[in-house]
C-alpha cells in the first residue's frame, strides 16, 4: 500500500514545473518577486515564466531591460533587504556579464560582513547546447560558479527536481544557481501537485546496478539512464546517480556507489577539463573507495572548443548515447 | 521670527537644529581622527593590508547622510569610513574590525574594505568600483514593494561613473522610480587618473540628463551645499518622485592607498586643497551663525581625539578570530551558535 501523505502527481513539463514553484511561490510569499529580460507579457524566451505577469502584475513579474550586471545586482540588493527576488538570466551564457555581482557580492556578502546578512537570491540560467544557437548562447558554465564558496548550484535533470530544487532555492538563505537545461524544457515527468522541497547537496541514484557508476548531471543523466538499458541488454549492470547538486556535492551517495561497484564514469555536457569530473574523480581518488576501485576513472565531457553551428559538429562537441555505452563497455571489459 | 529674516537664514539652520549641526561636526572630527588614527595605526604596523583614507572628504559624507534615518540605507565605497561613522558606526567597532578582530563589525573577516552595520542601516563599504550602485537600486526596490518609506543613499566616486554598472543603474533607477540617491563623491582621481582624462563630460552630475533625473554638482567641501543638494534629493525620493544624482566635488588629501607615490598630482594643488579644509569651513559657519563657539569647537575636537584614542585601544586589546573558524559563515547553516 501507498503511503498515504504522498501527494498526487500529474505530468507536467520541466518548463510547467518551475512554473508551477514560481506560481507557489509568488502566491505564498508577497516578498517573492521575479525579474528578468523579457518574463513578462512576452513569457520569457524560453516561455517558463508563461502567464505570470497577468497572474501577479508587472511590479512582481519585472521586465528588467538588456542589463544583466544592473539586473542581477538590482536582485542581490533587494534579497539583501527583505525581497526575494528569482532573476531570470535569458541564457546562462549572459551571466558572463553579470559575474561581478554573482561572484564578488552575493557569494561573500554574508562573509565579509561577519554573518551580519544573508542574500537569499535564486538565479536562473538556462544552459546547454542542442538548439542550434551556437557558441555564445550554448555553454555550460556551471563549474565556473561552483568553483566559488558562498554560492549553491544546482542542475535539475527532472521536471519534479526542477521544481522541487526551486521551492527549496527560495527557503535556503543563500544565493543558488538553477541551472536548468534548454533541451529539458518540453521534456515530460511526473510532479506531485503542491509544495515539496528537493533538498540542495543530495544526489539521487536513479538507476540501481552492480557493475560500474555512471554519475551525471543534467540533460546527461538521460542519456546515461538511456545507455544502461542498452548495457543491460548485455549483462553491464549500470548505476546512474543524477548529481542534482555540484556545489556542495553529495560526496557519501557517489563514494558509497563506487564502493559497490568498483568502476566510475562522469557524465557531463561542459568542457570536459578542471569540470565537475574533476571534482568528482578526485573526490573518490581522496577517499577510501579509491581502494575498491578495479580500473581507472573515467571522464565523458564536452570537446575542448566552443559549441559549434552544424547540427553534426554540436552533437559531437557533448557526449552521446553511444559514447556513454562504448566507455561503459571498456571499463567493464576484465568483468563480464 | 519674520518671515523676511527666515528667508536669508542659511538652509542649514533653517532646517537643522543646534544639537543636530553640533553632532555633524562631531562626525567630521571623528572621521578625520578616525583616519589619522588608521594611519597612525599602520605606520606602527599593528594593522596589516591596504587603507583608503577619506581625509579632506568629511562634509561629503557627513552632509549627505543628514537627513537619514536609521532604517535608511546607504551603500558604500573602499573609501569607506567616513560613510560609516556619518551612518552612525560604533567607532569601537570599526577599529576593531580594521584591526582584524572577532569583535569587529565583520569579525575580522571584512576589514577596512567591507565595514557595514546593518542595524544603523549601513550596507557595506565595497571593494569593487561601481559594486555598489545595483545593490542600491535593489535596496531601492525593497523598500518601494515592501513599502517601508525608506531611501537609500548610494556613494560611488568619479572612477565608479564610467563603470557600466553606474549607467545600467541609474537607468533601472529611473525606469522604476526607485527611492535612491545617487551621491557621486568626485575627489578628481580614480586612483591616478584624472577626471578631466578619463570622463567625457567636465560635470559628472550632467550624466543625469541622460537617465531624465535631475544631477546637481556642488562645492563637496561645503557642507551646507551637499546637505542643502542631498536634502532635495532625498525629500524627492521620499516623495515617490524617483532617483536623482548629487556630485559632491570635493578632494582626498592622501593618496590612493598606501603605496600611492603622487606622481599624478602636484604638492601644490594638494595643498590648494588642503586650504579648504571641509572641517574648519564648517567650523567658521557656525561660529559665523553664532552656533557654536570657539571653545565648543575645540571641545568637539578634543573629544573626538579622546574617542578614537580609546577605540584603537578596545581594538588593540580585541581577541583575534578562531582560526578553526576560518569557513564560518560562507554558508548559513555554517554559522556557529
Amino acid at each position: 500500500m501507498n503511503v498515504q501523505s504522498d501527494p498526487p502527481m500529474r505530468e507536467l513539463s520541466y518548463a510547467e514545473a518551475i512554473r508551477e514553484a514560481m506560481d507557489i511561490a509568488l502566491g505564498e510569499d508577497e516578498r517573492v518577486v521575479l525579474m528578468g529580460e523579457d518574463i513578462g507579457v512576452y513569457g520569457g524566451a524560453f516561455g517558463v515564466t508563461g502567464d505570470l505577469a497577468e497572474k501577479y502584475g508587472s511590479d512582481r513579474v519585472m521586465d528588467t531591460p538588456i542589463s544583466e550586471l544592473g539586473g542581477a545586482g538590482v536582485a542581490v540588493g533587494a534579497a539583501l533587504t527583505g525581497l526575494r527576488p528569482i532573476y531570470e538570466f535569458q541564457f546562462s551564457d549572459f551571466a558572463t556579464l553579470a559575474m561581478e555581482q554573482i561572484v564578488n557580492q552575493a557569494a561573500k556578502l554574508r562573509y565579509m560582513l561577519g554573518g551580519a546578512v544573508s542574500v537569499p537570491v535564486v538565479l536562473r540560467l538556462p544552459a546547454g547546447s542542442g538548439t542550434g544557437a551556437a557558441a555564445q548562447h550554448s555553454q555550460s558554465l556551471e563549474a565556473w560558479t561552483g568553483h566559488v564558496p558562498g554560492l549553491k548550484v544546482v542542475q535539475p535533470a527532472t521536471p519534479k527536481d526542477a521544481k522541487g530544487l526551486l521551492l527549496a532555492a527560495l527557503d535556503d538563505p543563500d544565493p543558488v544557481l538553477i541551472y536548468e537545461h534548454k533541451l529539458l524544457y518540453k521534456m515530460k515527468g511526473a510532479v506531485p501537485e503542491g509544495r515539496y522541497k528537493t533538498p540542495i547537496g543530495r544526489a539521487e541514484i536513479v538507476r540501481s546496478g552492480r557493475h560500474l557508476t555512471i554519475v551525471a548531471t543534467s540533460v546527461m543523466v538521460h542519456k546515461a539512464l538511456q545507455s544502461a538499458e542498452t548495457l543491460a541488454a548485455e549483462g553491464i549492470d549500470a548505476e546512474v546517480i543524477d548529481l542534482r547538486t555540484i556545489r556542495p556535492m553529495d560526496r557519501e551517495t557517489v563514494l558509497a556507489s563506487v564502493r559497490k561497484t568498483g568502476r566510475l564514469i562522469c557524465v557531463y555536457e561542459a568542457v570536459k577539463t578542471l569540470g565537475v569530473g574533476a571534482e568528482v574523480s578526485a573526490m573518490v581518488a581522496e577517499s577510501d573507495a579509491f581502494d575498491f576501485l578495479e580500473a581507472p576513472i573515467m571522464r565523458l565531457g564536452g570537446a575542448e572548443c566552443p559549441i559549434p553551428y552544424n547540427p553534426e559538429l554540436e552533437k559531437a562537441a557533448v557526449p552521446q548515447i553511444p559514447d556513454i555505452i562504448a566507455a561503459a563497455r571498456a571499463l567493464a571489459q576484465g568483468r563480464i | 521670527m519674520p518671515n523676511d529674516a527666515a528667508h536669508n537664514t542659511p538652509y542649514l539652520l533653517r532646517r537643522y537644529s543646534t544639537e543636530a549641526l553640533k553632532e555633524a561636526l562631531r562626525k567630521m572630527y571623528l572621521i578625520r581622527k578616525f583616519e589619522e588614527g588608521a594611519e597612525d595605526s599602520y605606520m606602527r604596523g599593528l594593522i596589516h593590508g591596504t587603507m583608503h583614507l577619506s581625509i579632506g572628504q568629511e562634509a561629503s559624507a557627513v552632509g549627505s547622510c543628514m537627513s537619514l534615518t536609521d532604517e535608511d540605507k546607504i551603500t558604500s565605497t573602499h573609501r569607506g569610513h567616513g560613510h560609516c561613522v556619518a551612518k552612525g558606526a560604533d567607532l569601537s567597532k570599526m577599529f576593531a574590525e580594521f584591526f582584524g578582530k572577532e569583535t569587529g563589525y565583520c569579525r575580522g573577516r571584512g576589514g577596512s574594505m567591507h565595514i557595514a552595520d546593518p542595524s544603523k542601516g549601513n550596507l557595506g563599504a565595497n571593494g569593487i568600483v561601481g559594486g555598489g550602485l545595483p545593490i542600491a537600486v535593489g535596496a531601492a526596490l525593497s523598500a518601494k514593494r515592501l513599502r517601508t518609506g525608506s531611501i537609500t543613499v548610494c556613494f560611488f566616486g568619479d572612477g565608479a561613473n564610467n563603470e557600466g554598472a553606474f549607467h545600467e543603474a541609474l537607468n533601472m533607477a529611473k525606469v522604476w522610480m526607485l527611492p535612491v540617491v545617487f551621491v557621486c563623491e568626485n575627489n578628481k582621481y580614480g586612483m591616478s587618473m584624472s577626471v578631466e582624462r578619463s570622463t567625457a563630460v567636465s560635470d559628472i552630475a550632467d550624466r543625469a540628463a541622460a537617465y531624465a533625473m535631475p544631477g546637481v554638482t556642488v562645492d563637496g567641501n561645503d557642507f551646507a551645499a551637499v546637505v542643502e543638494a542631498v536634502d532635495g534629493a532625498v525629500d524627492r525620493a521620499r516623495r515617490g518622485e524617483g532617483p536623482s544624482l548629487v556630485e559632491n566635488v570635493t578632494y582626498r588629501w592622501r593618496g590612493h592607498s598606501k603605496s600611492d607615490r603622487n606622481r599624478y598630482r602636484t604638492k601644490q594643488e594638494i595643498a590648494d586643497w588642503q586650504a579648504r579644509d571641509p572641517i574648519l569651513a564648517m567650523g567658521r559657519f557656525l561660529m559665523e551663525h553664532r552656533v557654536l563657539s570657539a571653545d565648543e569647537i575645540e571641545a568637539l575636537e578634543a573629544e573626538a581625539a579622546t574617542t578614537i584614542r580609546e577605540a584603537i585601544e578596545f581594538a588593540a586589546a580585541a581577541p583575534s578570530p578562531d582560526q578553526a573558524e576560518v569557513t564560518r559563515d560562507v554558508y548559513s547553516d555554517g554559522a556557529a551558535a
